[in-house]
């Protein structure tokens, strides 16, 4: 491969694209995919053939569109249009409306409010606009063109410059910035070094890496090559849940075709460097997107933490110095390489640069996936862009960071979204889930759903995590049940403190995050709850007071 | 070990103490008579850093670290012990109690429970954490040793001795969080193992009552002391 082949690949793709006048993008992400998007697109290609516009127009399968609550989404790029909630049965009406170019006004999806308008797409750029299965797509959208630029034009240091110049941290949650753990790598001094992209994403209500892998697998790819060549890596894996076959199929399409016209494999562009890259999936734990699991897990051992230090940028998989970053992460190489670090950094806040993906579920109306730009208030993202509380219930909190993080009450909705901010509330960024709840919700019973998934998930390596947090799920059920004492919310305070100080890895240490947050913010519910002590406690009423920081 | 190690000199509870630098916080502290509790350590087996006993305070850094595990650095200043240590350590031991069913009045390990001891050494004399009661299993398929699952701690002293120093591997662990428990090859009655050797190092090394001898009545079972710092010496000359 060199980069005439390269340009020669997108300029044939964009010349078959200019031949035809429409292009109809159907959504086959999950999210639509469940809604039967698969029929809708079968039935637009058997009306076009019905109707003999073959020539004329063209239906190709794209990936997330965004509004996932109202799929099965069709858009018109050429004309500005999208059809939400689109049925087989409205093929004819669809394709009709192409040719008499009249859109179809019962299935008009207003692309101008502020869902679409208020969004910074860099890591969702192609989603929606390429077919994820077409690696001739990625390139015409200027695909690869930052590896060529990284690989034939910049040397390692360079690269890792962009990247630290970038301000970019990483976005499975922590957010260590991403510059430093590459030099930290690239410094170690091994024969053998690999990188590993983290898609394990198992938060409860996150689909963003999802989306992504599913959307526009290539762009991970090619932030992986970049990083190997950054560190000195020249194998990579992909450790991906066994729940997304989607994003495993997608990916394995995306390897291959890769591997055959030699983005990936020996030699890439004529140089030196070698990369490779294999899937590894998991089954179903969710410790194992804890790096040191991951690693152990990739390795054929039982997904379990160990202690660190060393960090895996020492001693990584099979002790190996390796390079462990989450998708979205890679996904935003390609765009620094492309435009530089400066302009990612003119992005954000300025200890936040950048863009962040959110995946917004719970009591909101627009059910989906976005991508904002760091800094804006969660107030813009859940009534602007997620459109506000369906019913017209009331805003109650907003749940950040999944089981690891907290809930956000009302009065910092004018909060800017960034990590310090959200880490100053309790919470944490983490890799995206946003949950947002209403009125109805119970605080007492959302902590304890998580602390649920929590305990079931422990792997139960470390004592404070394995029996602590099944003895703060049994004190929550009792509190629930209305059988709880003063005396056990003392127990249960005592139990997050130990175990969020002691335990082994981040999954218990944020377990009680939670708990913790909604003690802090929605004391009363707790208090409400509560029988009486029969000792000589103090009543409940006077433990019952808000605290705010 | 390597030729050149360098030699670290750090604070330990205010005293200045020397060490190597593949030595861990452990190591030096033992040197110099300074008392960690632990429980999933093992002198001679590799360090899993899971009880958190040994948890201990490292000025500069926010988080609490294993000191089995931890190795020394020039400069480190350890604090082993101190009223919020102390309260962790004393939870960490009643979490035990209260996660399977450790009734020392009747089992055989009493009066040799490494278990109890922490539980004399912290003096506790109640648990605050409600019982759980589990219901577990007991092996006594095999002819010399007994699992009793009740008094395990998941310790994983038993899967380490078996893997690392018999070369074996029968144990290893099943399932996860508060279901985990120990298993005898892919999880058969021990007596149908095809694996164990019946070498009896994991009963030798349990700190609790879960794998005895059979034929031992209540506080009958004692552990071998003796065997312990010849697992190192074994090691060592293996290298």
């Amino acid at each position: 491969m060199t980069v005439d082949e390269l340009e020669q690949i997108a300029e044939t793709e964009k010349e078959s694209c200019r031949k035809c006048p429409n292009h109809l993008h159907v959504c086959v992400a999950a999210g639509c995919i469940s809604s039967q998007s698969q029929q809708v697109k079968e039935a637009l290609e058997a009306e076009i053939k019905a109707k003999g516009l073959e020539g004329q127009c063209h239906v190709k399968g794209v990936g997330c569109m965004g509004l996932c609550a109202a799929g099965p989404l069709v858009s018109l790029p050429a004309k500005n249009v999208m059809y939400q909630g689109v049925k087989p049965q409205d093929a004819a009406d669809i394709i009709d409306g192409v040719k008499a170019d009249k859109p179809v006004k019962r299935l008009d999806c207003p692309t101008d409010v502020p869902f679409f308008t208020r969004q910074k797409k860099i890591v969702l750029e192609n989603c929606g606009a390429i077919d994820p299965e077409r690696i001739e797509e990625y390139i015409a959208a200027d695909g690869y063109a930052a590896l060529h630029k990284a690989l034939t034009g910049m040397t390692r240091p360079e690269v890792i410059e962009q990247v630290s110049r970038s301000g970019l941290r990483g976005r499975g949650g922590a957010g260590f910035p991403t510059g430093l753990k590459w030099s930290m790598v690239a410094k170690a001094n091994a024969p053998t070094k690999y990188v590993i992209c983290n898609a394990d994403e198992g938060d409860p209500g996150a689909f963003m890496d999802r989306s992504v892998l599913e959307s526009d697998p290539h762009r991970v790819l090619e932030g992986m090559a970049i990083a190997a060549y950054a560190i000195g890596a020249s194998y990579g894996y992909i450790y991906v849940r066994s729940e997304y076959p989607l994003a495993v199929q997608r990916l394995k399409v995306a390897i291959r075709q890769a591997d055959k016209i030699g983005l990936l494999g020996n030699n890439i562009f004529g140089t030196p460097f070698s990369f490779k890259i294999d899937i590894r999936l998991g089954a179903g734990a969710f410790v194992c997107g804890e790096e040191t699991a991951l690693i152990a897990s990739i390795a054929g051992q039982r997904g379990q933490p160990r202690p660190r230090p060393p960090f895996p940028a020492e001693s990584g998989l099979w002790g190996a110095p390796t390079l462990i970053n989450n998708v979205e992460t890679f996904a935003n190489i390609a765009p620094i390489l492309r435009n530089g670090g400066n302009w990612y950094a003119g992005i954000g806040t300025e200890k936040s640069k950048g863009t962040k993906t959110f995946a917004l579920a719970g009591k909101v109306n627009n059910t989906g996936l976005i991508e904002i730009p760091m800094g804006i208030t969660l107030r813009e993202i859940i009534f602007d862009i997620g459109g506000g509380i369906p019913d017209g219930k009331k805003f109650k909190a907003v749940q950040t960071g999944g089981p690891s993080g907290g809930c956000i009450p009302e009065q910092f909705l004018d909060m800017p979204v960034d990590y310090d901010s959200l880490a100053k509330v309790g919470s944490i960024m983490g890799s995206g889930g946003m949950i947002i709840m209403d009125e109805t919700s119970s605080m007492v019973d959302v902590a304890r759903f998580f602390m649920e998934f929590c305990m079931s998930e422990s792997c139960g390596k470390c004592v404070p995590c394995r029996a602590g947090t099944v003895q703060m799920h049994d004190l929550l059920k009792k509190i629930i049940a209305r059988k709880a004492t003063q005396r056990d919310v003392q127990l249960l305070e005592e139990l997050c403190d130990m175990v969020k100080s002691t335990s082994l890895c981040g999954l218990g240490q944020t377990a009680p995050n939670p708990v913790l947050s909604t003690m802090r913010y929605f004391r009363k519910e707790y208090a409400d709850l509560l029988q009486p002590d029969d000792s000589t406690a103090e009543p409940v009423a006077a433990g019952a007071k808000e605290t705010v920081p | 070990m390597s030729v050149s190690t360098a030699v670290v000199t750090l604070k330990i509870d205010g005293k200045d103490v020397g060490g190597r630098a593949d030595e861990t916080i452990l190591d030096v502290c033992k040197e110099n008579k300074i008392h960690i509790p632990t429980l999933c350590f093992l002198e001679g087996l590799s360090g899993w850093g899971a009880c958190r006993l040994c948890l201990v305070e490292i000025k500069g850094i926010n988080k609490l670290l294993p000191a089995c595990v931890t190795k020394v650095t020039e400069g480190m200043e350890v604090t082993t012990n101190s009223p919020r240590l102390a309260k962790y350590r004393r939870t960490i031991v009643q979490l035990l109690f209260s996660e399977r069913n450790h009734v020392c009045s009747v089992c055989v390990s009493n009066g040799h429970c490494e278990l109890q001891d922490l539980a004399v050494e912290m003096e506790i004399t109640h648990i605050d954490i409600p019982y759980r009661y589990p219901k577990l299993p007991f092996d006594s398929s095999n002819d010399l040793f007994r699992l009793d699952h009740n008094r395990c701690v998941l310790c994983t002293r038993c899967v380490r001795v078996c893997e690392e120093i018999e070369g074996a591997h029968t144990w290893d662990i099943a399932g996860r969080g508060v279901e985990s428990r120990v298993i005898i090859d892919l999880d058969q009655p021990w007596a149908d193992s095809q694996s164990c050797t019946g070498c009896g190092k994991c009963v030798r090394l349990c700190p609790t009552g879960a794998l005895t001898r059979k034929g031992t009545g209540v506080a009958e079972m004692e552990k071998d002391d003796d065997f312990l710092p010849y697992l190192t010496q074994m090691r060592e000359r293996q290298s």
